[in-house]
Formats: structure tokens, C-alpha cells, sequence
């Protein structure tokens, strides 16, 4: 659950200064610092003023945070100082009880928002950025980032998970239709398993988070298995973590991940995706080396690709496709794609999995 | 980021103002015992009187913070008596760190100060000593956190067939062998660790054995050759006792040292796997779970296993002294 929940979204808190995040702007692909400062007038200047933002994204996700305030910074005058760390789950204790907090943090995970919240460490969303948010955002997304009826902040950013990525090439050749269900699911891989070749791969290595990509697996598994219902139990912690429930999701999980015959496909034996990160697993599959039928994808390397970009999966090499559509759109703020109307069943699920086609996309 | 001195200049004042006030301080003692008719224990206390007040804030305080949030619930604060203690022994997690951390103190001194010995022994007495112990040095310049990271590419897996880029897995291979996840079979991952460990500490034990050995009288070797000695005799009869006391400072520091390793547990894998050991289990628990009673109940543990070896170290030493 831990990493479970990691990345499915990220929220803002601690908004100590302006209003500037609340409901998602429109207009996506805005060229940045040329805008005019009209839409900002309401924030006034504040020339000097420094804003501290920390977060667990880097690199090209970072970048992209940092566009999507460079009008904000710029118009008013505020020096937004981004500061992305990988440890951030770590460290935000550290910087929060060495009483060097900063100004704002992007929480990865809802349920470390929610042990912050309770030792009385955010500060609530100003009542402008409740309104926003309530006029921006569903209940349930709002839910995220709400501690016993208190808003400390806003979602920021979501990302696709549970997507199952295919070889068309591999399925056409062989004859194999693409499943729509479990069952069906389950049949392809023991077809192509008894074909000889391994059907699922899966990298799991993630330094000190090795293993979360299971966790979504588990999450998927649970919710396909036995509803929200349980699964926002499971979160809430009423029922144990160890309930049987959840034991069956992760034995059925295992029966894919830790089965040998199944497992892990272009890299060896089941027990190798320890040591092949989540990254490496979704490269490898160029056509040379593909014997990749199969394997769910989540987010950081989608989270690579630019938000509200287009749909063209450049990091996806074209002998994959996804088996069907996610069934929440990929969207961020300040992206083009606003609002969903399809916004998840219950606040924390994400998606199914395997997706179904009856999803449509907002 | 280059240094900008002006955007640091309230920082360089802080550090100017920090600077001045400590030799304000210093000036008004020394002022103080050349003045008055202050008494010897008194002066002596004067004169401490700073090294206790930055230890009392730096150490003391902490450490009986530790002490009482060991008691105490991590997430409510609520009091919760040996809670915390009793899932140290009795929590899997727990038990195998401090399983581990139990084979870390047992082989990591012992192998890497029978290392250093052999290699002493060996270089103390050659033309090419100096180089012989910067090789060996070099190690110890390198951080825990560079060593993690070095050793942690040597035991790199690749799948079979694909090219291995871990040394280790390559001379597997190249034997005809099957490459192996050093790092996740348990329970010899945590050898692997170890051996890391010691790459990275035997310089350490070397030089200062090599110093022991050569400081030892070059007539008890000569006349034990006379007498017919063997080299491993002399080794064992002659050089061995003169160094007892070195070799037991070296096993000591080590012990104490290893007992707190974290780095490079913490850069190769993150504790996974059942690699944990204290320090690291502690580190996790306080930070990254939020059980910060968990945490310092390890935390105190540790301190507690240090303490015999600190303490037979200042004994030792004033024994010596």
C-alpha cells in the first residue's frame, strides 16, 4: 500500500502564500512567459517573495511543473524555488521536524498527506483554494488530500496505471485474439506459455521502493476481484491489511508474477524482475529482443511523457500497444484535458485491470 | 551551482558572527582564570564549562529524547511502556536486522583485521610498502556511499544471455556458469554486503598493523631467526603478542564502526531482501514509516550494544596512556 498508492496522484499542501493552484487552468499548450498578466492581476505582485516547492519529481516531469508556473512566477513576481528529491518520502519528515518545511510539497502518497495532517503539520487550504478546488474538482478527488473534513490541498497531477501493453505483431502472428476478460486473459497466457515462451514480464527494482510496481498489481487485482467497496476498506484500514480477501488478490497475483512458466519473459526467471527496474522491463522490446508478450505498465514512464501532450507514445516502441484505452484519461494541471467525466468509481480507484473496452475516455 | 558570495552573504555573516562569539566566549574564561584567584577545580570546570554545554545540547539531551520516544507511540505520542522493545524481538523485520547486524560485528572486524594483518606482514618489512598501503588506502578514501555503489555494480545481474555488465556475474559466466542476483538470494546476500564492507575497511587495519609491526623491536625477530624460527612461528610468537594491543584498538574500532554501518546496507539495498541491519532498520522505521518510537527504541538498542566496546576502548586506552 505503501508505494501502492504512490504516484497515483499528487496534491498540494501547505499553500502558505497565493491562491494560484485551485481549479486546473485551461489552454494547454500556452506558450509560457509571454502570456499576459491578466488572469494573475488577482494575485498581485509580490516582487521578492520567495516560494519553496518541494517534490518528488525530477527531471523531465520536474520541467514541466516548472512551466506550468513560469506565467504564475513571472506575473507576479514570486520566485517559485522547485526542488525535486527522490527520497522525498523520507525527507519531508526530516526537513518538516528540523523545522526547515517548505513553503509547499507535492505528496505522492494521500495516506503520508493524511500522517502529516494528523500530527497537526499542514496548514489547511486557504478558503479560496477550497472554493476552487471544490468548483474544480470532484468530491472525490478532493477527498485525497481531505483529512477529517479539513482541505490541505489540491490534486496536481495524475498518472495512468494498469495499462497491459501487447506485441500486435506477436498476437497476429500467433493467432491470438486480445482478451476482454480474466478468463480470457489467463487462457493467452497459458496458450502462449505452453507454446513454450513467456508470456508476462515485469520489472520490479526501484532502489529503496523495489517491489511498488506489485502493489499496483495487488490493487488492480483487489479491485477486479472484490469492488471498491473493500478496496477503500483495505485503505481506510477496516479491514486487516492481511484480510483474505487481500491474500487471495495477491496469491492471484503470484500466480502470474511468481510463476516461472509465466514469468519473466525476456529476462529469465520469475524471481529476476528484482533486479530489472520497471524502466528497463518497458524498454525491452524492441523487435530483436521481444519476447515480451504482455506486461502491465505504470506510471513514471508514462509520467515521462509530457502531460496533455498528444497521444503519440514516444516512449512506447511501436511493436507495443496498449490492449485498450485507460480508463481515466491522462491529464494534469494547467494540461489542455481539464475535467474528466469519468472521473474513477471510488476516489482511489484508478482503473481496472485488465482495462475493459466498455471504458470510455473523457 | 556555482558559489555566489553575495546571494550567501547573510549566511557568511551568520558563520563571522558564530566565529566572534566563540572567541568572545574563549577570551572571557581566559580573562577570568588570569584575573580572579580562582582555585584549580574551578578553573577546571570554567574550562570545560563549554565542551559540556555543546555536548549537553549535541548529545546528552538527544540521546534522553531518544530515550523517552522509545516509550512512546510513534504516530499519537502516546505512552506505550517496552512496546517498542518487544516488537524489536519479536517483529521478523526487527529479528533479522539485528541477526544481521550480529553477522556484520562477528565477520567484519575479524575478516578485515586477519586481511590487514596478512597484508602487513607481508608489506611491512618490503621496498614497496608505501605503495603496497596506498593501494590499499584507496578504499578508504572512497565513501561507504561510493563503495555501495561500486560493489553494487559488481554484483549487477543481467538474464541470461544478455551481456552482464556485474563483474561478478561476468566471471560466472565466463565459467559457464549461470548468472545469480548476488543481492537478493537471501541468506548470502548479506555476505555480499559484507564482503563490500571489508574492501572498504581492510586499508584501515593495514596501516595501522603495518605501523605496529614495524615498531616492533627488530632484535626479537633476529634473534628468533637465529634460534631457527619460521616465518609463521615469528608471526605467530613474536609478532602477534608485540601487536596484541594495536590489534585489539583495530577490532574495537571496527566493531564499533560496523555496528552503525548503514551506507552501504542502505546504497546496495536499501535493507530489502533481509539485508536490514540496525542502524538502517532504525533509519526506516523513524523516517520513512513515521514510527519514530519504533525507531528510537532501535535506536537505543544500538547504543547499547556500542557502549561495552566504546567503554573497553577508553579503558584500554587509559590503560595505555
Amino acid at each position: 500500500m505503501r508505494s501502492g498508492a504512490r504516484l497515483a496522484l499528487a496534491v498540494i499542501t501547505l499553500v502558505v502564500t497565493a491562491t494560484a493552484c485551485g481549479t486546473p487552468q485551461d489552454g494547454g499548450s500556452r506558450p509560457h512567459t509571454t502570456a499576459d498578466c491578466a488572469p494573475y492581476a488577482r494575485y498581485g505582485e509580490h516582487p521578492g517573495t520567495e516560494v519553496t516547492v518541494y517534490a518528488e519529481n525530477r527531471d523531465r516531469e520536474a520541467d514541466l511543473f516548472e512551466e506550468t508556473w513560469a506565467d504564475f512566477a513571472h506575473c507576479t513576481g514570486i520566485d517559485v524555488q522547485y526542488e525535486g528529491d527522490g527520497e522525498f518520502e523520507a525527507r519531508i519528515q526530516v526537513r518538516v521536524d528540523g523545522g526547515n518545511a517548505p513553503d509547499v510539497a507535492f505528496f505522492p502518497q494521500p495516506g503520508l498527506l493524511e500522517r502529516f495532517a494528523r500530527a497537526g503539520r499542514l496548514k489547511p487550504a486557504s478558503a479560496g483554494v477550497a472554493a476552487l478546488a471544490q468548483q474544480g474538482w470532484s468530491a472525490d478527488w478532493n477527498s485525497y488530500a481531505t483529512v477529517d473534513g479539513t482541505l490541505y490541498g489540491t490534486p496536481l497531477v495524475a498518472n495512468v496505471k494498469s495499462l497491459v501493453w501487447y506485441s500486435p505483431k506477436f498476437f497476429r502472428a500467433r493467432g491470438l485474439s486480445v482478451p476482454r476478460t480474466w478468463t480470457e486473459l489467463m487462457a493467452v497466457t497459458e496458450k502462449v506459455a505452453a507454446s513454450g515462451v513467456k508470456p508476462w514480464c515485469a520489472g520490479i527494482e526501484s532502489a529503496q521502493a523495489t517491489g511498488w510496481p506489485v502493489t499496483d498489481w495487488i490493487e488492480d487485482v483487489l479491485l477486479r476481484q472484490q469492488g471498491t467497496r473493500v478496496y477503500d476498506q483495505w485503505v481506510a484500514h477496516e479491514i486487516p491489511f492481511d484480510d483474505p480477501r487481500v491474500i487471495k488478490a495477491m496469491d492471484t497475483v503470484g500466480s502470474i508474477l511468481k510463476n516461472d512458466r509465466y514469468a519473466n519473459g525476456g529476462f529469465g526467471p520469475a524471481r529476476s524482475m528484482a533486479s530489472i527496474s520497471f524502466q528497463e522491463a518497458a524498454r525491452r522490446s524492441s523487435p530483436a529482443t521481444a519476447r515480451c508478450t504482455a506486461r502491465p505498465r505504470s506510471t513514471p514512464t508514462c509520467g515521462r511523457r509530457a502531460p496533455g501532450s498528444d497521444r503519440t507514445r514516444t516512449s512506447t516502441p511501436s511493436s507495443c500497444r496498449e490492449t485498450t484505452r485507460p480508463a481515466i484519461p491522462y491529464w494534469a494541471a494547467g494540461s489542455s484535458r481539464r475535467r474528466s467525466p469519468t472521473v474513477p468509481r471510488s476516489g482511489r480507484s484508478r482503473s481496472t485491470w485488465p482495462p475493459r473496452t466498455s471504458r470510455t475516455r473523457g | 551551482m556555482p558559489f555566489d558570495a553575495v546571494a550567501q552573504q547573510p549566511k557568511l555573516l551568520y558563520l563571522l558572527q558564530g566565529v566572534a562569539a566563540f572567541a568572545a566566549v574563549v577570551s572571557l574564561i581566559l580573562l577570568a582564570l588570569h584575573r580572579g584567584p580562582v582555585r584549580r577545580r574551578a578553573a577546571a570546570l570554567i574550562l570545560l564549562a563549554p565542551a559540556l554545554l555543546l555536548l549537553a545540547v549535541g548529545l546528552v539531551l538527544p540521546g534522553l529524547r531518544t530515550l523517552a520516544l522509545s516509550f512512546t507511540d510513534g504516530g499519537t505520542g502516546a505512552w506505550t511502556g517496552l512496546d517498542n522493545y518487544a516488537w524489536a524481538f519479536t517483529d521478523h523485520r526487527a529479528l533479522t536486522a539485528l541477526r544481521n547486524t550480529l553477522a556484520w560485528v562477528v565477520l567484519v572486524p575479524l575478516t578485515s583485521t586477519a586481511a590487514g594483518l596478512l597484508y602487513a606482514a607481508a608489506v611491512a618489512r618490503s621496498r614497496f610498502r608505501a605503495l603496497a598501503l596506498s593501494l590499499l588506502l584507496t578504499p578508504m578514501a572512497i565513501s561507504f556511499v561510493g563503495a555501495g555503489v561500486v560493489w553494487k555494480f559488481v554484483y549487477a545481474y543481467r538474464p541470461a544471455g544478455a551481456g552482464q555488465i556485474g563483474l561478478l556475474n561476468r566471471l560466472v559466466v565466463a565459467f559457464g556458469g549461470e548468472p545469480r542476483q548476488w543481492l537478493v538470494d537471501t541468506p548470502w546476500n548479506v555476505l555480499f554486503l559484507i564482503v563490500a564492507t571489508v574492501w572498504a575497511q581492510v586499508g584501515f587495519a593495514a596501516v595501522l598493523l603495518t605501523a605496529a609491526i614495524r615498531a616492533v623491536p627488530p632484535e626479537l625477530t633476529e634473534a628468533a631467526l637465529l634460534d631457527g624460527a619460521s616465518p609463521g612461528q615469528i608471526l605467530r610468537r613474536i609478532t602477534l603478542p608485540s601487536i596484541r594491543p594495536t590489534l585489539l584498538v583495530v577490532l574495537l574500532a571496527q566493531a564499533i564502526g560496523t555496528l552503525k554501518a548503514f551506507d552501504v546496507v542502505t546504497t546496495m539495498t536499501g535493507g530489502q531482501f533481509d539485508t536490514g541491519v540496525l542502524a538502517q532498520e532504525m533509519y526506516d522505521q523513524a523516517f520513512r514509516y513515521g514510527e519514530t518510537g519504533r525507531g528510537a527504541a532501535l535506536a537505543v538498542l544500538l547504543f547499547l550494544l556500542v557502549t561495552p566496546f566504546v567503554a573497553h576502548q577508553v579503558r584500554a586506552r587509559r590503560r595505555a596512556g
